[in-house]
C-alpha cells in the first residue's frame, strides 16, 4: 500500500497537476481573459500590504527560481564546474533560508491583513484567501526541511529530489523511487507544492504568468492601436 | 508630417452652473457597478479646493504625469521602466480608497422594518465595500462642494501657488467656480505610458483613450501615471477603468452622455487634426509656460489646402475633413484662443480644454476707482485671480488667460452694445484683436450654443473594419464570454458572478 501511494503521489499526480497547470491555464487564458488579473487589493488597504507584498514577493521570486534551477539543473553540471553536493545543498538552505523566512514573514503579512481586515476579508473569495493559506503553510513546511536537512549535509538526500524532479520531466517511470524513503516532511512539501500547481490556473496565482518583463523592451511608450488591424 | 484627427472637447467654464448633471447621468451608464461605486469618470469640483481624489494637482505628492530630464528627453514621473516594474508588487504612488472617498449606503429598509419606538427609525450609513457600520461619513464624492469646509483645508489646492492666498479666506474675498473633469483622452498619455501590460492604447481614428479589459492584469501603475487620477482601479474585477470617451456613442456621431445632458449647455465636441510627428517635441518644451503654445502647434489648419490634400493621402475621411472646418474645438482653442489645456504643465497635452470663467468685479473697481481699462473693465480686478486660472490652465502663464477674458468681456459689451444700446461698436472687437464678425461667431458658438454647433461628429466608418453580417445576431458589448453564462452555478475561474438570464421555458417550469 505505501509502495501505491508513493507511486500515486510523486509517479502519478505530478502529471495530473502539470497537465491541469498547462491546459487550465491555457484555457483560462483564451476563454477567460476578463478573468486574468493580479487581484491586488492594495486601493482598499495599504496597511501591511507594502511590506507584506514586498517581502513575500521578493521571498518568492528567489525561493522558486531557486527551486527551479536547485532541481532541473542535471548534477553533472554542478559536478563539473567542481560544486560538491554539500556544498550545493548549503547554498540551498542559506538562500532557501534567508528568502524563504523573508516570504514567510510577508505572507503572513499578507494573511493576518486578509483574514482580519474587514475590508479585505470582505472582498476576498475563497480562493483568494485558500490560495494564500496553502502558501503560507507551504512556506512553513519549506523552512521546516531545513531543520531536517541539517541532519544529513552530506547533499544525498537533495540529490535525490534532483533525480525525482528530473526523472518527472524526462518520463522516467521510477521517478517516485528516488523519494520512496524521504523523510514525511519533504513528502508532505512536494505533495503541497504539486497541489499548488493543480490549483494554479483556477486562483489568481496566473498572473505570474503574465509578469510584464516585456515592457522594459517595448519600443517607446505609446501605443496607438489602428482601426485597420494589421494585415 | 503624419495627420491623425481626435475628437476632442472644450467646456465653457463661464456657463457652468455646477449642477452635476453631467456625472450623474454618466455614473448612470458606466459606473453603477460592483467595485467603481467610488469612481466617477466624469465629476465636477469647486475650486479652490483639493478636488477628487485628494490633492490630485500635487504632483510632488502623487508622481503623474511627466517631467523633462537634463538631457532634454521626457521621463514619467513615477519613474522609468525598470523603476514602475519594481513598484510592481507594492505601488507606494496609489491613492488608498480613502483619499477617493469610502463609498456608503444606508438603512433604508430599517424605515420599514423598525417596530414600533418613541423615537423615529433612521436609515444609518453602511460601508458598500466591508458591509460595516460607518458610524460617521468622513467624505463623499463631492465633499467640497460650494466650499464646503474650511478655507484652511481648501486652500491647500496647488493652484494658489503666487497667490497670496490668505486674503481670499476672508469672507469679502472669497472666490469660487466649477470645475467638471474627465479623461483628457491626452495625446502624449502618461497612463499608456506606464501601463506594464500594454493594455492602454490610444485610437488611431479618434484619439479615444482605452482600456482593453481582458489585457489589463490589474498592475495599477496606470492610475499613478495618470496626473488628472482620472483611471480608477475596480477592486471587484482587479482592472482598471476610465472615462470611453462613450465611444460607442461617438462612433454613432453621438455626443458623449455628459456633454448630450449637460443643462448648461457648456460642452463642445470637434474635430482637431493634429501631426503625430510634433508631439514628443511639443511634449518635451524646456519651459513649462511654453508648452500651451506649443501644443497649438501640433494642431494643423483644417481649411489649409495642402493639409486637406495630405490628410485625405494619409486615409482620413473626406466627413472628418468636413467636420474639422466646423470644428467648435478649433474656433475656441485656435481661432479665438479663449479655450485652455487642463495643466499643460503634465506634459500630457490633454484634449479636454477649458473656456475660464469670467467672475463680478471687486466693488472698488465697480465704483469707478481701479482697474478701469477704458470700456471694459482690467481682467486683473475679477474675483477670481487671474494668476490662479493661469496655474490651472496655462501653467501660470498670465497673458493668454487674459486676453480671452478680455476677448469674452469684450463680445458681452459688444452684444450689449448692439441689443440694447441698438448700434454695433466695431471700436470693442479691435481692442482685443477681433473682427466684428468674429464676435458675432463667438457669441452664437458660446452664448447661443445650439446642439448643432456644439457637437459636430462626424460618424466613425466602422463598416469598412467590419463586417456588419457577421456581427448580426452576435453578443454585443460584453467581456469574454458575457454571452454565454455557463449553466452551473459555480465559477472556474474566478470571475465575478453574472446574473443568469432564464429563458422564457425555464421560467414557467
Amino acid at each position: 500500500m505505501a509502495d501505491f501511494l508513493n507511486t500515486f503521489f510523486f509517479g502519478i499526480y505530478p502529471y495530473i497537476c502539470l497537465t491541469v497547470l498547462a491546459l487550465g491555464s491555457i484555457i483560462r487564458y483564451d476563454r477567460e481573459p476578463y478573468s486574468w488579473r493580479s487581484g491586488s487589493s492594495q486601493l482598499l488597504r495599504r496597511k501591511q500590504l507594502m511590506a507584506g507584498s514586498i517581502l513575500f514577493h521578493a521571498g518568492v521570486l528567489i525561493v522558486f527560481f531557486g527551486h527551479l534551477v536547485g532541481l532541473l539543473t542535471p548534477i553533472q553540471l554542478f559536478d563539473l564546474i567542481g560544486i560538491s553536493h554539500g556544498a550545493k545543498q548549503m547554498m540551498a538552505i542559506i538562500v532557501g533560508g534567508v528568502a524563504g523566512a523573508f516570504a514567510l514573514i510577508g505572507a503572513s503579512l499578507l494573511l493576518h491583513r486578509r483574514l482580519f481586515d474587514p475590508r479585505i476579508r470582505r472582498t476576498s473569495s475563497f480562493g483568494d484567501i485558500g490560495i494564500l493559506f496553502l502558501l503560507w503553510l507551504q512556506l512553513i513546511i519549506g523552512l521546516g526541511t531545513i531543520a531536517v536537512s541539517m541532519g544529513h549535509l552530506d547533499g544525498g538526500e537533495m540529490v535525490k529530489f534532483m533525480y525525482w524532479a528530473q526523472g518527472i520531466f524526462t518520463f522516467d517511470l521510477t521517478a517516485a523511487s528516488y523519494v520512496a524513503d524521504a523523510h514525511p516532511v519533504f513528502k508532505l512539501h512536494l505533495f503541497l507544492g504539486l497541489t499548488i500547481f493543480l490549483l494554479f490556473p483556477f486562483t489568481r496565482l496566473v498572473h505570474m504568468l503574465s509578469a510584464p518583463v516585456r515592457y522594459i523592451w517595448r519600443g517607446g511608450y505609446q501605443i496607438v492601436r489602428s482601426k485597420h488591424p494589421a494585415e | 508630417m503624419r495627420i491623425r484627427a481626435q475628437i476632442g472637447k472644450v467646456l465653457n467654464l463661464d456657463k457652468c452652473i455646477g449642477c452635476h448633471t453631467c456625472s450623474v447621468t454618466c455614473k448612470n451608464v458606466w459606473t453603477s457597478r460592483d467595485g467603481v461605486e467610488y469612481a466617477w469618470f466624469n465629476n465636477v469640483e469647486t475650486k479652490p479646493g483639493i478636488g477628487y481624489p485628494d490633492d490630485w494637482e500635487n504632483q510632488a505628492r502623487w508622481n503623474g504625469g511627466w517631467e523633462r530630464t537634463k538631457s532634454g528627453k521626457l521621463k514619467l514621473k513615477v519613474g522609468g521602466k525598470l523603476k514602475v516594474l519594481a513598484k510592481i508588487f507594492a505601488n507606494p504612488d496609489l491613492p488608498e480608497i480613502d483619499d477617493y472617498y469610502e463609498p456608503f449606503t444606508f438603512d433604508y429598509e430599517t424605515l420599514q422594518n423598525a417596530p414600533e419606538r418613541q423615537a423615529m427609525p433612521t436609515a444609518r450609513p453602511r460601508s458598500l465595500i466591508s458591509g460595516e457600520r460607518m458610524e460617521k461619513i468622513e467624505k463623499g464624492p463631492n465633499w467640497e462642494e460650494i466650499m464646503g469646509g474650511e478655507f484652511a483645508k481648501r486652500s491647500a489646492d496647488y493652484n494658489f501657488e503666487g497667490v497670496q492666498k490668505e486674503i481670499y479666506g476672508e469672507f469679502e474675498n472669497s472666490f469660487m467656480m466649477y470645475l467638471p473633469r474627465l479623461c483628457e483622452h491626452c495625446l502624449n498619455p502618461s497612463c499608456v505610458a506606464a501601463c506594464p501590460s500594454g493594455a492602454i492604447y490610444k485610437r488611431e481614428e479618434d484619439g479615444i483613450v482605452l482600456i482593453d479589459q481582458e489585457k489589463c492584469r490589474g498592475w495599477r501603475m496606470c492610475v499613478s501615471g495618470c496626473p488628472y487620477k482620472k483611471i480608477y482601479y475596480n477592486w471587484n474585477t482587479g482592472k482598471s477603468e476610465k472615462c470611453t470617451f462613450c465611444y460607442p456613442r461617438i462612433e454613432a456621431g453621438q455626443p458623449t452622455v455628459c456633454s448630450e445632458t449637460c443643462v448648461g449647455r457648456i460642452r463642445y465636441l470637434g474635430v482637431m487634426l493634429y501631426d503625430a510627428d510634433r508631439i514628443e517635441e511639443a511634449a518635451s518644451t524646456e519651459d513649462a509656460q511654453d508648452l500651451y503654445e506649443e501644443q497649438l502647434s501640433v494642431f494643423l489648419d483644417p481649411n489649409d489646402p495642402e493639409i486637406i490634400a495630405e490628410a485625405r493621402k494619409q486615409g482620413i475621411p473626406d466627413a472628418w475633413l468636413e467636420a474639422a472646418k466646423k470644428s467648435p474645438v478649433y474656433k475656441m482653442a485656435m481661432d479665438w484662443k479663449v479655450a485652455f489645456p487642463l495643466h499643460p504643465e503634465y506634459r500630457t497635452l490633454p484634449m479636454v480644454w477649458y473656456v475660464p470663467p469670467l467672475s463680478p468685479i471687486q466693488s472698488a473697481a465697480e465704483a469707478g476707482k481701479i482697474g478701469m481699462d477704458g470700456a471694459m473693465p482690467d481682467v486683473r480686478s475679477l474675483r477670481i485671480p487671474l494668476r490662479y486660472l493661469a496655474n490651472l490652465l496655462t501653467a501660470g502663464k498670465e497673458e493668454p488667460v487674459a486676453l480671452a477674458l478680455e476677448r469674452m468681456l469684450a463680445m458681452r459689451g459688444y452684444m450689449r452694445c448692439k441689443t440694447v444700446e441698438g448700434y454695433t461698436d466695431e471700436k470693442i472687437a479691435g481692442t482685443v484683436g477681433l473682427t466684428s464678425q468674429q464676435i458675432e461667431d463667438m457669441y452664437q458658438l458660446m452664448a447661443i450654443a445650439n446642439y448643432e454647433d456644439r457637437f459636430v461628429i462626424p460618424t466613425t466608418h466602422r463598416e469598412e473594419v467590419e463586417d456588419a453580417y457577421e456581427l448580426r445576431g452576435s453578443c454585443g458589448f460584453s467581456f469574454g464570454n458575457g454571452c454565454s453564462g455557463g449553466t452551473s452555478d459555480a465559477n472556474l475561474f474566478g470571475t465575478p458572478k453574472r446574473k443568469k438570464i432564464k429563458t422564457p421555458t425555464e421560467f414557467l417550469s
